[in-house]
């Protein structure tokens, strides 16, 4: 069948090189695994903490968002006017807006009594704050002043507390030194800035924090009439509004955050060169393969040569064992690196994922180290000199 | 002849009509020569890979020893060679002149050290002519380029001191990677045409084995039949016999001259072994760097071929 459709084929020269030398195979596919695995790992760290910072931003029910131009990032969120969002009601576009108070208080663990930050958000039970469904009904209960709903995916150092839940036990704790009760749990998940969440009304929050302004918030959730184009109005809000508010866009919202854990922090710097020593791990291993693999079968080129195969040919040999090096060695390091997002899904809760970008740049970057070193492992052919050979 | 060559039966092989079918009825007439399962002496590759015709094979002029009965297969007149320069300068040949006729076996003899690696490398367009001149097959090899030379390397044949298999390929693939060079064959062909080269040489039942797993005799007779795989017009061999043991040694060198005569190719052989002499068409001796005829001392079998 094959030798219809293939007339010209010709000895797979380049596998039958790599696969009768098992030993050595099996060492340049664990060199290159090994090499996809760790950039499989520092790149899905680098994009799960970019990712885990907006694990809040992305479920907003908002079309645009108002914040502080003082706003950095999601762990300082500073205040403005409640007002300005009563502005924004005026536009014809808009069909509804949420203030939402935003701030890190310390929670107090049931169970050890040790104290941690956790990130507590405030807003009118009944309003949509996510897009979750259904998740408004379970907010019902927050308008009992002094209950709040706790993220069940926090991290476990808040305390067993959803697990107290499901047994029915009454949770009551301190959060900034005030008692609360959980009423309920939600799935929110932490983020790179917020080891926990919990949610409560504005009326609680702002029992808690009682030093606040009145008539401050943090972030102001807009959405608006069906159709409307979201760029759009934020330009003409930017125009109306007064300097003491910044206005994004759902997407930018989520890219502004994104952006100051790339550029305020050495995350990004942290975990590309740790793909990066990956690369050059991978690069090094397979060039010593193919390097010593083409010493190794030296007079053997130089007798091909000798019957008279071009050198072109012969390159190509060692190109297709680059090509097929990066193939082979990809797919465990792929299976491998699904495994270990499991692993870090369950360790850490971030959100790490095998994306097709992700899979592919990786894919890349095998394929570049492989091909590259069997262009440096070719100069080595130049050596191969058939008059030798007599 | 020896007991090691079975006869294959050619006709038997729904396969292999296409490749050599044409030219069984020109050279061998009769299936009874091991040869004749891959003789195709007179056509080659390009000559008939395409066609099953009896006259497709014949009319080519493409180089056949028949098409041009008059031109040598090699031509060396006063070739000369050195290594080093300057003070260093050592003449390794000195004015060689030397002329092979299609179908001709030539043994070249000599001390060690004598020029005689140096004269093949030459010969085989592996290395640049210097002065003097150097026709294969009509063609100038001095002054040629790499491209040319690696070119005219498809039809010269070598058989080398030691087998020089490609460890990694069976010995069919091995033999393969020979007729993979021949233009126009479509990969069924061209392995065809291997197994029946190393059914020609008695290793038809070794056709999957790794050279690691093959005798020293057993090898060499898989790089014959490489080397024969390309349908090359000269056959160049460097002490095919050193490592073998004497009887081995002789077998090989008489199936290396049949089967190359077979084909119409003519053979020059570097060799010490005292035994064979007698299976050359003539006998060359060369002493540093001069090359001079010896007297035949075998009898002549010139006159069996065709």
């Amino acid at each position: 069948m094959l030798d219809h459709l293939w007339p010209d084929r010709r000895i797979p020269l380049s596998w039958l090189l790599l696969t009768r030398q098992p030993g050595r195979l099996l060492v340049a596919l664990a060199g290159i695994s090994f090499a996809g695995i760790l950039m499989f790992l520092q790149l899905g760290f680098r994009d799960g903490l970019f990712d885990a910072s907006v694990t809040l931003h992305k479920r907003f029910a908002a079309d645009l968002v108002l914040v502080s131009p003082r706003t950095m990032s999601s762990i300082a969120m500073a205040s403005f006017p409640r007002r300005r969002l009563v502005q924004v009601m005026a536009d014809p576009d808009v069909a509804g807006t949420t203030p939402v108070h935003w701030n890190f208080l310390l929670w107090r663990n049931p169970q050890t009594r040790t104290t941690r930050s956790i990130l507590a958000v405030g807003f009118e039970p009944g309003d949509p704050l996510f897009t979750d469904p259904g998740l408004v009904e379970r907010t019902r209960v927050l308008s009992q002043r002094g209950r709040v709903l706790f993220d069940a995916l926090s991290r476990p150092e808040f305390g067993p507390i959803p697990a107290w839940y499901k047994q029915g036990r009454t949770i009551e704790t301190e959060v900034a030194g005030k008692r609360v009760r959980v009423a309920g749990l939600v799935e929110l998940g932490p983020s790179f800035g917020a080891d926990g969440n919990l949610l409560t009304s504005s009326e609680t929050f702002l029992s808690l924090m009682p030093d606040l302004p009145p008539g401050s918030i943090e972030l102001g959730l807009i959405r608006l009439v069906p159709g409307a184009d979201p760029a759009s109005v934020a330009a003409r809000l930017r125009a109306q509004l007064p300097e003491d508010v910044a206005i994004y866009t759902k997407q930018g919202f989520v890219e502004f955050e994104k952006n100051y854990w790339r550029s305020s922090t050495a995350i990004g710097f942290i975990f590309t060169l740790g793909a990066a020593m990956g690369f050059v791990v991978g690069s090094v291993i397979v060039y010593q393969i193919l390097h010593s693999d083409v010493s190794d079968h030296l007079p053997e080129y130089a007798t091909l040569m000798a019957m008279g195969y071009p050198l072109p040919q012969l390159l190509g040999v060692v190109a297709r064992e680059g090509l097929l090096l990066a193939l082979l060695g990809y797919l465990p390091a792929w299976l491998a690196g699904q495994g270990l997002y499991v692993l870090i899904r369950n360790g850490t809760k971030l959100p790490v994922a095998m994306d097709g970008p992700r899979s592919l740049l990786v894919f890349g970057m095998i394929l570049a180290m492989c091909l590259g070193s069997a262009l440096m492992a070719m100069r080595k052919l130049g050596d191969a000199d058939p008059a030798e050979i007599f | 002849m020896s007991s090691t060559h079975p006869s294959p039966a050619p006709a038997s092989d729904p396969d292999s009509g296409s490749v050599i079918g044409p030219s069984l009825s020109h050279r061998n007439p009769g299936p009874a020569s091991p040869a004749a399962a891959s003789g195709n002496g007179n056509g080659r590759g390009q000559g008939h890979g395409h066609g099953n015709g009896h006259g497709h094979g014949h009319g080519h002029a493409n180089g056949t020893p028949g098409a041009t009965p008059g031109q040598p297969s090699l031509v060396v007149h006063d070739l000369e060679h050195w290594f080093g320069s300057g003070a260093n300068r050592r003449q390794v040949l000195d004015r060689v002149n030397l002329t092979i006729h299609p179908g001709e076996v030539v043994l070249l003899t000599g001390p060690s050290g004598c020029g005689k690696t140096t004269f093949l490398t030459l010969v085989g367009a592996l290395r640049q002519v210097m002065a003097g001149s150097v026709q294969l097959f009509g063609q100038e090899l001095a002054g040629a380029g790499r491209r040319e030379r690696q070119l005219l390397r498809r039809q010269i044949g070598m058989i080398f001191q030691g087998h020089n298999l490609l460890r990694c390929l069976s010995a069919e693939q091995n033999v393969q990677m020979g007729a993979d060079l021949l233009p126009g064959l479509g990969y069924r062909a061209r392995r065809d045409l291997s197994r029946q080269w190393l059914r020609a040489v008695g290793l038809g039942d070794h056709l999957g084995k790794l050279p690691h797993d093959l005798s020293g005799g057993q090898k060499q007779r898989v790089a014959i039949a490489r080397a024969l795989a390309a349908q090359p017009r000269l056959l160049l061999a460097d002490e095919p016999t050193a490592a073998l043991d004497s009887r081995t040694g002789r077998e090989v060198v008489e199936l290396l001259r049949r089967l190359a005569r077979d084909q119409g190719c003519s053979v020059l052989m570097v060799t010490h072994d005292p035994r064979i002499p007698d299976v050359a068409d003539r006998l060359v001796e060369m002493e540093d760097g001069r090359l001079s005829e010896a007297s035949i001392t075998g009898r002549s079998l010139s006159g069996s071929v065709g």
